[in-house]
């Protein structure tokens, strides 16, 4: 049994008559990655924040890699890596001069700073925008400056919020492919994230919160197995048939359907492929639906919900503290 | 090494990238440079044949001059650190193993070396339209002195406005609307005893007339005279109270 680098047991905070934490319990092995997944205003970034020692829980314990994170925050810092949101990188300095000033305030000697700087901007392709202030960068280059920061010292443990937000897909595709290789190089990666596929691709364990509460944990193949696996989604090109098409698919399908009228959709769970879309052509066909599209897609993180709570990811203003 | 040697090296860092900022962004400097340009070049030429203070008006306004932009560049601390506060470089620091108040100590020296700057560019100018400093070069180090002193206390002052105050904007309005009423109270301009008794007597024992004419005193008798002593006692009463109270708001603020 791998031991525990992340462990967080009961964890409660509020802010004011906001509660964004409400029992909150996680963890995970060393050399894995965890998926914290959930809607804005789950209180993500929040158990970001505690396990980071940036903010004390009102209620609860954590400790990261053995260390109990609110009895020697000092001694915690030394073994985390952060990158998100919340903890930034100064605009005006330069890539190389952001990582130097973080690399010297975890105190590393001169020599290795200067090295490991090198080192990280070119595995981060970041070499010729080194020398230009951080305020000209892209968002995937900041994105990747940010990871760069948090491998400064080659930590144990690295916590990333919502790592991947607002990059496109093959700025995304690349920040994956760099989480990856870290837990394959036996870091322990905690990370935020709002998108089940991201957490489908990288996560060993996945962790769904909502309402500062974790309402599911597993793997992802667990997870979707709960949700009903991949789904068949139709588009039909009349609204008056909708109905009749969610008829016919709840007979085909493994789950209740979900119907959306302003997209003309309506999608079920299923448990395989063998012979489905056949069946639901000629099923819909008979029933006057005519279709305009048809395919399997994975769950949405929506859907997810959906099925665990009953009720879709909602946005809420609880997540960000002063 | 000692946690003693890693906060000066942490502080020195934070210097380091305090003078990066003011280095790329030149504007950081406008409020200890242009601005005390224009107030010595306004006042001395424009006020200064109507107001009558027994001794050349450029020679009495310099200390005022002096003492006012120290104060505003010592209390716009409050300003720089709310900045870094909202935009989450605070965060990133207090995930690092660093020593913590180092940001604070770093933040407040290189307010200390604005200071300084906007002390000699002021001197040069006053110099240029007849300020003579004729109290001697001793005591005008001495006043130097006692200006940086006031300013340091009012920088710790800005760590725990800026602590505080949620937002950088809002604290230039609070800047504006305490500081300036403050250094005109004062005997910075004009004479304290042309003002109604009630305001004379307050602005004879606020720290913005104590701190000038002790600076008055040096630069142009070449002794403290009777305000020195207060102003000294003002300054260090002020840090006493505002050092610890910064360290505990910024604290507090940051583990939220």
């Amino acid at each position: 049994m791998p031991r525990a680098m992340i462990e967080a047991a009961g964890l409660h905070k509020s802010f004011g008559d906001t509660h964004a934490l409400r029992g909150l319990d996680l963890g995970a092995a060393e050399g894995t990655i965890l998926c914290v997944l959930g809607p804005n205003g789950a209180g993500k970034t929040t158990a970001v924040r505690i396990l980071t020692t940036l903010t004390r829980p009102d209620a609860g314990s954590a400790s990261v890699a053995g260390i109990d994170v609110l009895r020697h925050p000092s001694a915690v810092r030394q073994q985390i890596g952060v990158a998100g949101q919340y903890a930034s990188l100064d605009e005006v300095l330069t890539g190389r001069e952001n990582l130097g000033m973080i690399g010297r305030l975890y105190r590393l000697a001169a020599g290795t700073v200067k090295q490991r700087t090198g080192d990280l901007l070119e595995r981060f392709e970041l070499t010729d925008a080194a020398d230009r202030p951080l305020k000209t960068y892209s968002g995937g280059m900041r994105r990747r400056l940010d990871l760069a920061a948090a491998l400064m010292v080659q930590p144990p443990v690295i916590f990333l919020d919502e790592p991947t937000t607002g990059l496109d897909p093959k700025g995304r595709l690349s920040m994956w492919d760099l989480i990856a290789e870290l837990a394959r190089g036996g870091t322990t990666v905690l990370m935020t994230t709002q998108y089940l596929e991201e957490a489908d691709r990288l996560a060993d364990d996945i962790a769904v919160i909502d309402h500062g509460r974790v309402i599911a944990r597993g793997t992802a193949l667990q997870l979707k197995q709960s949700v009903g696996g991949e789904r068949l989604e139709v588009v039909i090109d009349d609204e008056a048939r909708l109905d009749a098409a969610r008829r016919v698919l709840e007979t085909i399908g493994a789950s209740p359907a979900h119907v959306n009228a302003a997209t003309r959709s309506v999608s079920v769970a299923v448990a395989s492929h063998d012979g489905v879309l056949t069946r639901a052509i000629r099923a819909l066909d008979e029933a006057g639906a005519h279709v305009d599209d048809i395919g399997f897609r994975r769950p949405t993180l929506d859907e997810v919900f959906l099925s665990i709570t009953g009720r879709p990811a909602e946005e809420e203003a609880a997540e960000v503290p002063a | 090494m000692t946690s003693f040697a890693w906060w000066l090296r942490d502080s020195a860092e934070m210097v380091g990238r305090n003078l990066i900022h003011i280095k790329r962004t030149p504007e950081l400097l406008l409020d200890v440079t242009l601005s005390p340009i224009m107030f010595v070049l306004l006042f001395s030429l424009v006020f200064g044949g109507a107001i009558e203070t027994g001794v050349e008006y450029t020679d009495y306004l310099m200390a005022g001059i002096f003492v006012q932009t120290i104060a505003f560049a010592g209390i716009y601390t409050s300003v720089l650190l709310a900045n870094d506060l909202q935009k989450g470089m605070i965060d990133r620091f207090r995930s690092l193993p660093m020593s913590q108040s180092s940001v604070l100590t770093g933040r407040t020296l290189t307010d200390l070396m604005r200071a300084l700057l906007a002390i000699a560019i002021m001197w040069i100018v006053g110099m240029l339209v007849g300020f003579r400093p004729t109290g001697g070069i001793v005591p005008s180090l001495g006043a130097i002195g006692i200006m940086l002193l006031f300013g340091f206390a009012l920088s710790w002052l800005g760590v725990a406005a800026g602590a505080l105050v949620r937002t950088p904007e809002a604290l230039q309005g609070i800047i504006f609307a305490v500081v300036f009423p403050l250094t005109f109270v004062s005997s910075a301009f004009v004479p304290t005893s042309t003002m109604p008794d009630w305001l004379q007597w307050f602005a004879d024992r606020q720290p913005m007339t104590l701190v000038t004419d002790a600076v008055r005193s040096l630069t142009l008798d070449g002794a403290g005279g009777p305000a020195a002593i207060p102003a000294i006692l003002w300054s260090v009463g002020i840090l006493v109270v505002v050092f610890p109270l910064g360290l505990w708001l910024y604290n507090r603020r940051t583990t939220q």
